[in-house]
């Protein structure tokens, strides 16, 4: 069953660069007829070079923009042009997880007390155990709870990230370049986390990423975009074995590979 | 802050105070102006005025007369006023509360004024609310505090007299105060006929100083909202729920506060500066005032126990400010 789905979406954002004198400035249109949908439990990777719209994409789908053009649905509710209020009761069911954890965790706050306005807010349970429990759930001990972000290493910030994510028990998580500013054995088991956490509460993952590889073990189906559109999408295997365009077959072609020979640096 | 911290800061603020102590020492006596000639007598005779240079110990090499006043100091003694005949610190001692408490009410509304045009811009970020907010902004920080002043007195005090322009209370009220903090005093022992009488005649004075910094804080707070409100952690709080007051409130406020604080620091030690101009505008019986008519009587004494008051408040509210920009910033706190 359907659970977002972003049908014909457009996003204009005023273009920085142009200053009218008079009146509005000109506009720029970043996302360009963009339609995706997740059902429950699955995940799509949004793949792309930088600047091709993957995150204002996965922002449109948290209803964190409002979309220019198009219709946004969750759960069957139309969301498009819903008022705060109106999107009060459904935040908690959607969230985000940040490609930079050190910006996304503010740095005046402890990360007990970030956990626990989350909670509070969407009325759960905010006490030591449970801040603990959801702590020990990522990987990270209950002290961590009177640290303030600067005081954790970068993996375990993400971890933060993740455990923010998940406290509130949401059906729809947008994970954007989640792993990108980790190093490789961090990375892996960042994503062993995201993998445990959307495989036991049936989370749809919109995975933002531009690194192929990960997209590969983690997305079921991908979503390819450049210059704000979609230019390639389908089940990630097949995508894989035969890209239709050209622009898909350059990104697989970037995928590094594994030393190809043992033992060549020795030499 | 570490103990070693404030060891080192106190004694900059100290070796600051000799330096203080050093210049104006120097200039006063350097500056053209006799304090002797304003007060001898016509017809008096060049033994008269030497013997006045030798009761004010004038005779004396610079460098002699200094450390006698250095002494002076260290003993708690700031000499005797030539023009009022009274000790340095009795008279300031009397001046003082008056300028503190108008310098302090003053920044009160700044720090309030201010605080209000960034949210209220930085929530209506894009609408006209932020244009119009920008350039009244704009106006305000353009017109310097004594330029209010008199614009405040022609324009409420004389065109439409709906606020009293000069001195600090109504001489024809008598409190009974003992001490020269009126609005604290008369608030403690609950005088509010006076305190409210006191503030009115603040009123006008308070705001000249206030407006231009006033200005200052909204226009850099406004900017530093505006930096924090792109971060991640603003668009995770709307994730989370948070509604758009306690976003401004809780997350952005805290960050977006450290840089306009020091800048607030500084341009407070402006306002003080500020009250000289100010309270001479409005007749109004702090320091400020005090130091104008020390300078034109070549009050040396006084000129020099005001400069060094005016150092230690200066210093005062940069360690203030110091000590509670770390506490807001909990990466400085640990460090």
């Amino acid at each position: 069953m359907t659970l977002i789905e972003a049908r014909n979406i457009s996003l204009d954002v005023p273009d920085m660069s142009h200053q009218a004198l008079i009146g509005q400035r000109r506009k720029l249109r970043i996302l360009k007829n963009v339609s995706l949908s997740l059902k429950k439990g699955e995940t799509v990777g949004l793949v792309g070079e930088s600047g091709s719209g993957k995150t204002s994409l996965g922002r449109c789908l948290l209803r964190l923009h409002e979309p220019s053009e198009g219709t946004l649905a969750f759960d069957g509710q139309d969301i498009t042009h819903a008022s705060p209020a109106q999107l009060k009761p459904l935040r908690r069911r959607m969230q985000m997880i940040f490609q930079d954890p050190q910006s996304s965790l503010n740095p005046r706050h402890t990360i007990g007390s970030i956990l626990a306005t989350a909670l509070k807010l969407n009325e759960l349970d905010a006490g030591e155990t449970s801040i603990a429990a959801i702590l020990g759930r990522v990987g990270l001990p209950a002290s961590a709870s009177r640290r303030y972000p600067h005081q954790l290493s970068g993996g375990q910030r993400q971890r933060v990230g993740s455990a923010l994510a998940v406290a509130l028990k949401p059906e729809f998580v947008v994970a954007d370049e989640i792993v990108s500013g980790l190093d490789v054995s961090t990375q892996a088991q960042v994503l062993d986390l995201l993998k445990g956490l959307r495989d036991e509460m049936g989370l749809a993952l919109a995975f933002i990423s531009h690194d192929l590889s990960v997209v590969r073990s983690l997305c079921e189906r991908v979503v390819i975009m450049k210059n704000g559109e979609i230019v390639e999408e389908g089940l990630t295997a097949d995508v894989f074995a035969n890209p239709k365009t050209g622009f898909t077959r350059t990104l697989i072609a970037s995928i590094p590979l594994p030393e190809v020979r043992p033992g060549w640096l020795d030499q | 802050m570490p103990f070693s911290l404030i060891l080192s800061r106190a004694l900059s603020a100290l070796v600051t105070l000799f330096g203080v102590m050093v210049v104006v020492f120097v200039l006063v006596r350097v500056a053209p102006g006799d304090p002797i000639s304003m007060m001898i007598a016509p017809g008096a005779t060049d033994a008269d005025i030497a013997a006045l240079r030798a009761h004010y110990g004038l005779d004396l090499p610079v460098w002699q007369q200094f450390w006698i006043w250095f002494g002076q100091v260290l003993h708690g003694n700031l000499g005797t006023s030539i023009s009022m005949k009274q000790g340095v610190i009795t008279i300031i001692g009397q001046r003082l509360p008056a300028t503190l408490e108008l310098a302090i009410f003053a920044l009160a509304m700044a720090v309030v004024w201010g605080g209000f045009i960034a949210l209220v811009s930085t929530a209506w970020r894009g609408a006209w609310v932020e244009r119009l907010i920008d350039n009244f902004n704009g106006i305000m920080l353009a017109v310097p505090d004594f330029i209010w002043g008199l614009a405040f007195v022609l324009v409420l005090g004389v065109l439409a007299p709906v606020l009293p322009i000069s001195g600090r209370s109504d001489p024809s009220i008598d409190a009974g105060l003992t001490t020269q903090f009126y609005i604290l005093e008369g608030l403690l022992r609950g005088k509010f006929a006076f305190v409210w009488d006191v503030l009115k005649h603040m009123l006008l004075p308070a705001c000249a100083l206030a407006f231009p910094l006033a200005a200052v804080i909204g226009r850099v707070l406004k900017n530093t909202m505006m930096d924090v409100m792109v971060q991640d952690y603003i668009t995770l709080a709307r994730i989370k729920g948070l509604s758009s007051l306690r976003i401004l409130l809780q997350e952005a406020l805290r960050n977006a506060a450290v840089p306009a604080l020091a800048l607030t620091g500084v341009q407070f030690t402006f306002l003080i500066g500020g009250t000289v101009i100010t309270e001479r505008i409005f007749s109004y019986p702090g320091i400020g005032n005090l130091a104008i008519d020390a300078v034109i009587n070549r009050d040396l004494p006084l000129i020099q126990g005001l400069v060094l008051t005016f150092g230690i408040i200066f210093i005062t509210v940069n360690m203030l400010v110091d000590a509670l920009t770390v506490w807001l910033n909990p990466r400085l706190r640990h460090a």
